[in-house]
């Protein structure tokens, strides 16, 4: 391998990166704040993009259908919880925030498709269509076995996947698409040549995890958020609420799902199952930097981009085989670093 | 009307029943302290008022039956708790634990700006320490830290647990002082306590509970008259024996846990 294609490598290695520091830093957050391990982003990313190629056929997209019946069945959840614990006066809230607001996503979607609407409002349409799923999906799946195991929520994430998986190919069938460049243009630097589309996907994962940053340090929102990762019950002390604040990080972390789906859509061909090694891959970035540390977590997810860059090349079929086996020793090393800091953690 | 009314409350961990048909109410403007000795229930009480734990029985708060609401309403209403064990945001600031004290009402900047000062200016030491992590405070900083962050919430109804926890005697009074103010500015207060002696002197009225059930209740300064009370929590008329180091052997013979 000589210069040029090592240097080739390198910005095609970030520019997969980027995507799952994007994906990465959701996950840490759902996970921070609800202990559950969610692997499904990839197939919310996923479904963005399907939506946004529907969009641009001019065909409804079915995730406006996905979202409406998602609703339906979580608002029905809610509302008798809601009447068995003798709360009847919640239910006029729960019937805005279950079934109104996703309703009025899914039609204002719905009714969008068939008109030519200029590439940055279809890009918006698609990414708020997803928006409502995850925090739906929290309500109906998550929520009543919220006390479990980590190990119990994640093989539930994980069964998750497959659902949505099962439901893309229902909704969007089993054909791949790749929606239009973002920008046609390229930037030289030196003499390496980088296409507009990856500085624009670099420029989106590092700007989005400044944003996140401001959000955590200098919101009252954010800290709750934080708070509520930090110690649930004394959150609960002070009003915050564990549910409300794993909705807000399950919108964030569709929000980033949501971009970089939108982001990769137009360099790599999208299948309805391809969510799962997104996710996995951006799973094992969040692993390599400890699932709580957002910095650790970029760096992991940029890496697993680079190391799966450099791996393609010398065997395109063990790329995936590459990666695991990275991950083996930095689990070892994990597993060492934490025996000898347990004690501190311990209060 | 009482702020607080508790009508045969009960509590029970599987077949422990830590807490058996418990009454009592707090008047507003009051502090009326629960003292009694380990595992008698003080703790499960006073989880059980704010609804962090399953309870029978009746608790009503300025009126309201408590019953059909969460944990975060009853904060949101001024009922607020001190836990045994703080429930600090460890790896977040003293400045930003206060903060997100004041997050029950949500106020304006410009008021929670205003609440900060007034806990600077009763904790002058939170002050100083105010960009510090809160896992790395002393224990009384911490005390401090949870009593200020109970503060900043307003609350009508502040519920204290062992306050005085594992301070030194100086800090010990320094708390009760500050128990004290509060009162004076109009905040009333459940107030559990080992350290019966200085919380019968702090409060209004008294409650001794024992293996879960109220033996004994009343003005505080009487129950500090109290024989019996005498005897079994405030020490003794006389101070208890302690052993002493003898002066040939070079180990202590005091158990320094
Ligand atoms: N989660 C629990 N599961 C089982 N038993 C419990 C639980 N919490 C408390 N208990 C038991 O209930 C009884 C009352 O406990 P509680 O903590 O209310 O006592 P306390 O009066 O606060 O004691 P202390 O003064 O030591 O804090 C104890 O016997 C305790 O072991
Ligand atoms: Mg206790």
């Amino acid at each position: 391998m000589d210069l040029d294609i090592a240097t080739l490598l390198m910005v095609d290695g970030i520019t997969t990166g980027a995507v799952y520091v994007l994906l990465a830093i959701g996950m840490v957050l759902i996970f921070t704040v609800t202990r559950v391990i969610f692997v499904p982003f990839g197939d919310i990313a996923v479904y963005a993009a399907l939506t946004l190629s529907a969009l641009e056929a001019k065909h409804a997209p079915g995730t406006a259908a996905l979202v409406a019946a998602v609703a339906a069945v979580a608002t029905l959840m809610e509302v008798t919880s809601l009447l068995r614990h003798g709360k009847a006066r919640a239910v006029p809230r729960a019937l805005a925030f279950y079934l109104a607001l996703p309703l009025a996503v899914s039609g204002t979607v719905w009714a969008a498709s068939g008109t030519d609407w200029p590439m940055p409002v279809r890009i918006a349409l698609a990414i708020v269509a997803v928006l409502p799923l995850a925090p739906l999906l929290d309500r109906i799946v998550f929520r009543p076995v919220a006390d479990a195991s980590v190990l119990l929520l994640m093989i539930i994430a994980v069964a998750l996947h497959f659902a949505l998986a099962g439901i893309g190919l229902l909704c969007f069938g089993a054909e791949g698409v790749r929606t239009q460049p973002l920008t046609e243009a390229a930037l030289t630097f030196g003499d390496v040549l980088v296409s507009g589309q990856t500085a624009l996907i670099v420029v989106a994962a590092a700007s989005f995890s400044l944003l996140l940053f401001l959000f955590f340090n200098h919101t009252l929102t954010g800290k709750a958020l934080h708070a509520t990762a930090v110690n649930r019950l004394g959150a609960r002390l002070v009003a915050i609420r564990p549910e409300r604040a794993g909705t807000i990080a399950y919108l964030i972390g569709s929000l980033l799902a949501a971009i970089s789906g939108v982001l990769i859509a137009p360099v790599t061909t999208i299948f309805y199952d391809s969510g799962f090694l997104l996710g996995l891959f951006a799973f094992v970035g969040a692993i390599i930097g400890g699932l709580t540390n957002y910095p650790g977590t970029a760096l992991g997810a940029l890496l697993v981009g680079l190391l799966g860059s450099y791996a393609s090349f010398f065997s395109s079929s063990f790329k995936e085989v590459i990666v695991f086996a990275a991950l083996v020793p930095v689990l070892l090393w994990r597993s060492i670093a934490t025996t000898h800091s347990e004690e501190e953690i311990e209060e | 009307m009482p702020l607080l009314e508790i009508e045969r409350l009960e509590v029970s961990y599987g077949r422990i029943r830590a807490v058996q048909g418990v009454s009592l109410t707090v008047e507003a403007g009051q502090i009326a302290t629960v003292i009694g000795p380990n595992g008698a229930g003080k703790t499960s009480m006073l989880s059980a008022v704010m609804g962090l734990c399953p309870a029978r029985g009746r608790v009503a708060y300025d009126g309201m039956d408590l019953r059909d609401m969460d944990v975060e309403e009853r904060v949101e209403r001024g009922l607020c708790l001190v836990p045994e064990r703080r429930e600090l945001f460890g790896e977040m600031s003293v400045a930003d634990n206060l903060l997100l004290g004041s997050f029950p009402r949500r106020p304006a900047r410009a008021v929670i700006d205003r609440g900060l000062e007034e806990v600077f200016a009763r904790f002058p030491r939170l002050k100083e320490r105010r960009t510090q992590r809160a896992d790395t405070l002393s224990g009384g900083e911490r005390q401090m830290l949870a009593l200020g962050r109970a503060l900043m919430s307003k609350p009508r109804l502040l519920m204290l647990d062992e306050p005085s926890l594992g301070l030194a005697p100086i800090v010990v009074r320094e708390i009760f002082v500050i128990i004290a103010a509060l009162r004076e500015a109009g905040v009333s207060i459940l107030l559990v306590e080992q350290n019966a002696r200085a919380a019968l002197q702090t409060a209004d009225v008294g409650f001794v509970l024992e293996t879960g059930e109220l033996v004994s209740q009343g003005p505080a300064a009487a129950l500090l008259d109290d024989p019996r009370l005498i005897a079994t929590y405030l020490g003794g008329a006389e101070p208890l024996p302690i052993p002493v180091r003898s002066k040939s052997s070079t180990h202590s013979i005091v158990d320094m846990s």
